[in-house]
């Protein structure tokens, strides 16, 4: 399936570009479906495309509500990594990692997907050691980790003021050089694209409003274009998972939702070819092949639904960048999205079948989903398909809170601000 | 967001950490119910709406606030010391010595 090459382009160039096919068709809803997925994001696509692609399963419906790729899919700050302390979470978004530096040839969409490293650094000696740790636990899963001193940070990145007469001087850093950025736009249009020619019905302005039920057992969603019954039905609907998880009775869930920020700036001449995180407070940064900055800092800080952001962490974000970069003073902010993030206990996801017999849930990605995108669809796909968990979600269940069995890579027990 | 405090009155929500949801109550000290404690400590009801919350206004008169705000619009519906409320607090009253 090689719908786009260098000879499709020369033909269709010479033909006037009329011959293309739409990336993916409108269907209508089907009254049936063997698995129906709730959310046509970034995570619910790439369920859909490895379902059809690894499993065969096709008579298969992405339901969203909006337009495709309307949430946190397309506002991110488009940052891939792997860099966590813990093992499941090196399986894992390593498992991701694989996928993504083959994702372009795989879907023949061109997710621009470029390695150019993730670099964290460090302002107090304290911080270095931790640094020196995770990149220590790191190379012990065969995930590389580099620990850079300031000349070589210096070098790298020299916009960053890396004086000793910084506010919080730069003491040093831990790079994952495999680390990187992708075009988050085209991850949802290529799995979107690469599911639909599977014969997935990717179903936009689609929202469900409630389950059919037959007794504990889910049948089918109830939607604004109609009943849909399904054989399983999977939930990965991000920041609304409480909302959705209402609709059948779950009224508590690990899980608060709260609000993330996102900004772009202005187009610059290339300043900055790495992804950058701050240490002493909660920012990060990288440069789109555009030249916009595309940065972001922590969460608001209180539960949230509403999809945008309080002006005094819009505040708190800038103050750090020009920390980093005070020569970055003059530049204008272009444009800023609130995305919501369903902030787990722990930090970690969940990928489970469940809770209800027909049931399947993918959610808990705080802020650090789409990164996890192909790996989250490929674990949810054989989770769906197989009725079990893969190894490499298997630790990611629901009840991993109740049964003591968390996966907190920070240390710092049941709190929802962990990414 | 303003939060309007009963003691400072209208001030800026960035003066204000919010705490945790205002609905959920710890189990007695002595209780080893593992299912309870668990659910006290890792479960929310995470509700789009009107929803049940402490804040302290820890940039002011560090009183703990139970505010009742709106998930969706960030209006705040309601706001009173957390201390008029009851538990923990209402129980720890109650074990004081006269």
């Amino acid at each position: 399936m090689r719908e786009y090459s260098a000879y499709t382009l020369l033909k269709n160039a010479l033909a006037g570009n009329r011959d293309w096919k739409p990336a993916w068709r409108k269907p209508d809803p089907k009254a049936s479906y063997d698995v129906v997925i709730i959310g046509g994001g970034g995570h619910g696509l790439s369920t859909a495309y490895y379902l059809a692609k690894e499993h065969g399963i096709t008579n298969v419906a992405v339901l969203e509500k909006g337009y495709l790729g309307s949430g946190n899919v397309g506002r991110n700050t488009t940052a891939v990594r792997s860099n966590y302390l813990l093992p499941e979470n090196h399986r894992f978004y390593e498992h991701s990692m694989d996928l993504w530096e083959n994702l372009s040839h795989d879907l023949n969409y061109n997710v621009m997907f470029s390695q150019r490293g993730c670099l964290n650094l460090a302002h107090t000696p304290g911080q270095l050691d931790e640094y020196v740790r995770r990149g220590n636990a790191l190379r012990h899963s065969g995930i590389d980790s580099e620990l850079m001193t300031v000349e070589q940070i210096k070098r790298l990145v020299p916009a960053l003021d890396v004086s000793a007469s910084a506010r919080f001087p730069v003491i040093g850093g831990v790079m994952q050089w495999s680390a990187g950025t992708a075009r988050h736009d085209a991850v949802a249009w290529g799995y979107a694209r690469g599911a639909d020619r599977r014969g997935v019905d990717v179903i936009e302005n689609c929202e469900v409003t409630g389950f059919l039920r037959d007794g504990d057992r889910v049948t089918g969603v109830t939607t604004t274009r109609g009943e849909i019954r399904a054989k399983k039905v999977a939930i990965a609907v991000a920041g609304s998972t409480g909302r959705v998880m209402k609709l059948v009775g779950i009224d508590e869930m690990p899980i608060e939702s709260q609000v993330l920020q996102a900004f772009v700036s202005e187009s610059l001449k290339p300043i900055l070819d790495t992804v950058l995180t701050f240490g002493m407070g909660h920012f990060y940064v990288g440069q789109s092949d555009k030249g916009g900055l595309i940065y972001g800092g922590a969460l608001d800080g209180y539960n949230s639904y509403a999809q945008r952001g309080s002006l005094p962490l819009v505040e708190e974000v800038h103050s750090e960048m020009l920390a980093l970069f005070p020569g970055l003073a003059s530049v204008r902010v272009l444009r800023s999205w609130g995305g919501l993030c369903d902030m787990s206990m722990d930090g970690s996801p969940i990928i489970t079948t469940g809770p209800l017999p027909g049931m399947y849930l993918n959610c808990g990605w705080c802020y650090g989903g789409f990164k996890a995108t192909p790996a989250s669809g490929w674990c949810f796909a054989w989770t769906i398909a197989k009725d079990e968990p893969h190894p490499l979600n298997a630790p990611f269940t629901l009840d991993r809170f109740h049964r003591g069995a968390i996966i907190d890579d920070k240390g710092q027990g049941a709190t929802p601000n962990l990414h | 967001m303003i939060i309007t405090c009963p003691y400072c009155g209208p001030r800026d929500s960035s003066e204000f950490v919010y705490r945790e949801e205002g609905g959920r109550i710890r189990p007695d000290q002595a209780s080893t119910d593992q299912a309870a404690w668990n659910a006290y400590v890792y479960d929310r009801v995470n509700t789009a709406g009107e929803h049940d919350e402490i804040w302290q206004h820890s940039g002011g008169c560090r009183a703990h606030l139970r505010i009742v705000r709106n998930t969706v619009t960030h209006r705040i519906v309601s706001v009173a010391f957390a201390r008029d409320h009851g538990r923990p607090h209402e129980r720890r009253k109650a074990e004081t010595p006269a």
